[in-house]
């Protein structure tokens, strides 16, 4: 197999690098277009990652469930009736539904998106109060500035505590003023601030002007018994959102006698969904800069059979003495075309480390994603595996265009040449 | 060694066609050193190129070593080429990024030679030409003389049936020439079948025959005395 024959190689690296000027200027084009490639994949790569790093805190497999009015009349009930969950519900789509990995209750005061008017201090908020369980961490982060968020503890001994968002620290406090440790108060009653939480560029279905309070805490202090506002549900790795979704209105539609073609009764609202919509534009993002930096590529290839078709008019002598000296066709060719991969693949490698120290260096000045969505921004393994197959493919393919060029001279007409 | 008959050939000028050989006859024996003299324009250098095979006759036989050299292929031809033949140019034809030494180990790389024997090969025959001081050096830093005995040593080293050499003294100033002719002179008296190709008297006469070429046919063919080179040096 010649591709093993170890003069063959010696003899085309002592070409190339006795050509160091030439060889460089060949490389060039290629260099350029692995680095747009690189840089452009790698770009498109770090705001997938920064899509990714927005939701990180969510739960992307994950869904909420409200009750809303029936539309359908139903086993006598009339339509119009208001659906409110027991907290029980909880316990018995735990049980039922094993893809469930977290399901966190929540209670609200006031209406579904209603604020209630907290006091500290003679200053007052507008803000969402809600009742719940150190579980909904998991589903929905919240980002703290200073203490904690609701714990176990709290919900075991029903504290009068509250956890803050960051707008209603605003509101209620002054500028500097510590608020960990102070009460505010919420239809009478006082609680005590324990952590403040604030925006932090993920999506916050919550809001920052909130008041999250343990669940037990809000059920004797707001007397609110065993209802239940809404369930947060983060569903297992593999399992489909909306094949859980199913399954948790089928049952809490027989609970609650609820028509089964009722589709206004339970309100939900499946996050996976935005998920998958980020996805398919980061995934045509990819597929468009590979597009992009492919053609790029070829431009480059194509400038190094240029560039090889000139030097073969330059090396027209040289090839009629090789010939001379008993180089037959497929040897000048092989030559040729031989040159033509390694100058590509050394150029596309040269250009791949450039680039990727290029994306180090915007990664370490950019790659935080504090500000927009660009996150280690790197090529993937199999990317630089596929462009770099596709190029060195390309290359043989044009190589052979200054290889043929190279044949058709004949060896009595390149001798005669000075 | 070489056996010619009845050549023709003619080249192509727009609608007219020039008859350069008009039916060329002649033979050469092993171990002869002859001169091809003519003008130019004479067909010397086209009759040199065909019995290089890097041209093809129009008509005729060719027969080198009892093989009949006809319908070539590329291919083929390269590999006639490489095995049969040895040339040296006027103008040397060294590739110039490659060493003394490479370029001679260049048709022993083209045999397939294993690299290490190639080499050894190549400084033997370097330094049978003089220059294995100067073995890793460049062309371009070699003299007119010391570059046509590089390329000597490189005709020789594959050790072909005959060397065919045009005008090997053309490029050179005339004791250098003589130098050159001392070289190829010993070499056929190794026993080396040479063909040279010149238009200079005393280069000629530096051979053991000569063919006189004059408008594409043999006018004059003798064998004459050889004048030594090696007196002039």
């Amino acid at each position: 197999m010649w591709l093993f024959d170890k003069d063959l190689w010696i003899e085309i690296f002592h070409t190339l690098s006795k050509n160091m000027f030439r060889t460089f200027l060949t490389m060039l084009g290629v260099i350029f277009a692995m680095i747009i490639l690189v840089l452009l994949l790698g770009s498109a790569n770090g705001m997938s990652n920064g899509f990714n790093k927005i939701f990180a805190g969510t739960a992307s497999n994950s869904l909420f469930v409200w009750g809303q009015s029936t539309s359908e009349p139903y086993k006598g009930f009339e339509r119009g009736r208001r659906i409110r969950y027991k907290l029980e519900d909880a316990d018995i789509l735990k049980r039922q539904i094993p893809e469930i990995e977290v399901l966190a209750p929540r209670i609200e005061l006031a209406n579904h998106r209603g604020t209630v008017t907290v006091y500290r201090n003679g200053q007052t908020s507008g803000s969402a109060v809600y009742g719940d369980f150190p579980e909904i961490d998991n589903i929905t982060k919240k980002k703290l500035v200073e203490g904690r968020f609701l714990n176990q503890t709290d919900i075991e001994h029903s504290k009068k505590v509250c956890v803050i968002g960051e707008e209603t620290y605003k509101l209620l406090f002054d500028k500097g003023d510590k608020a960990i440790g102070e009460d505010i108060r919420i239809n009478g009653v006082y609680f005590s601030v324990v952590g403040i939480y604030k925006p932090n560029n993920n999506i916050n279905i919550d809001g920052e002007n909130a008041v999250f309070i343990p669940f037990t805490t809000f059920q004797k202090a707001f007397n609110s018994g065993d209802r239940m506002g809404w369930m947060a549900i983060a569903v297992e790795e593999n399992t489909p959102v909306p094949f859980v979704e199913s399954q948790i209105k089928s049952i809490l539609k027989a609970k609650y006698d609820i028509h089964p073609d009722d589709e206004r009764a339970i309100g939900s609202f499946d996050m996976s969904e935005i998920f998958n919509n980020i996805t398919a534009f980061t995934t045509v993002l990819k597929g468009f800069s590979f597009f992009v930096g492919i053609f790029t590529l070829l431009a480059g290839v194509i400038a190094i059979s240029n560039i090889l078709l000139i030097t073969v008019k330059e090396r027209t002598q040289e090839i009629g003495v090789r010939r001379a000296l008993g180089a037959t066709p497929v040897i000048v060719k092989r030559q040729i075309v031989v040159e033509a991969i390694v100058l590509t693949a050394f150029a596309g490698l040269v250009g791949f480390a450039v680039a990727v120290g290029i994306l180090s260096i915007l990664d370490a000045m950019f790659g935080s994603g504090e500000n927009f969505p660009f996150v280690q921004p790197m090529i993937s393994i199999p990317q630089f595996i596929v462009s770099f197959i596709l190029m060195v493919g390309l290359s043989v393919l044009i190589g052979l265009l200054p290889a043929n060029r190279a044949v058709k001279i004949k060896p009595i007409d390149a001798l005669r040449e000075e | 060694m070489i056996e010619i008959k009845d050549l023709h050939k003619s080249y192509k000028m727009g609608s007219n066609s020039l008859h350069v050989l008009k039916g060329i006859n002649f033979k050469v024996e092993e171990g002869e050193l002859v001169a091809i003299m003519g003008s130019s324009g004479s067909g010397k250098s086209t009759l040199l190129n065909i019995l290089g095979m890097l041209d093809g006759a129009d008509s005729g036989e060719y027969t080198l070593d009892g093989v009949p050299i006809k319908n070539l292929s590329e291919t083929k031809a390269a590999q006639y080429r490489n095995k049969f033949l040895g040339f040296i140019f006027q103008s040397f034809n060294l590739i110039n990024y490659k060493s003394a030494l490479e370029n001679v180990a260049l048709p022993l790389y083209y045999q397939k030679v294993p690299r290490k024997e190639r080499q050894e090969k190549a400084m033997k025959y370097l330094e049978r030409v003089g220059l294995k001081p100067w073995a890793d050096h460049l062309p371009s830093e070699l003299s007119g003389g010391q570059k046509q005995r590089v390329a000597i040593a490189r005709a020789m080293a594959a050790e072909p049936k005959v060397l065919l050499a045009d005008e090997p003294t053309g490029a050179l100033d005339s004791t250098t020439s003589y130098e050159v002719m001392d070289l190829i002179q010993k070499i056929n008296d190794d026993g080396n079948t040479i063909l040279v190709v010149t238009h200079e008297e005393d280069i000629a006469h530096m051979c053991k025959r000569i063919v006189h070429l004059k408008d594409g046919v043999i006018v004059e063919d003798k064998k004459i005395e050889q004048v030594r080179a090696e007196q002039y040096v």
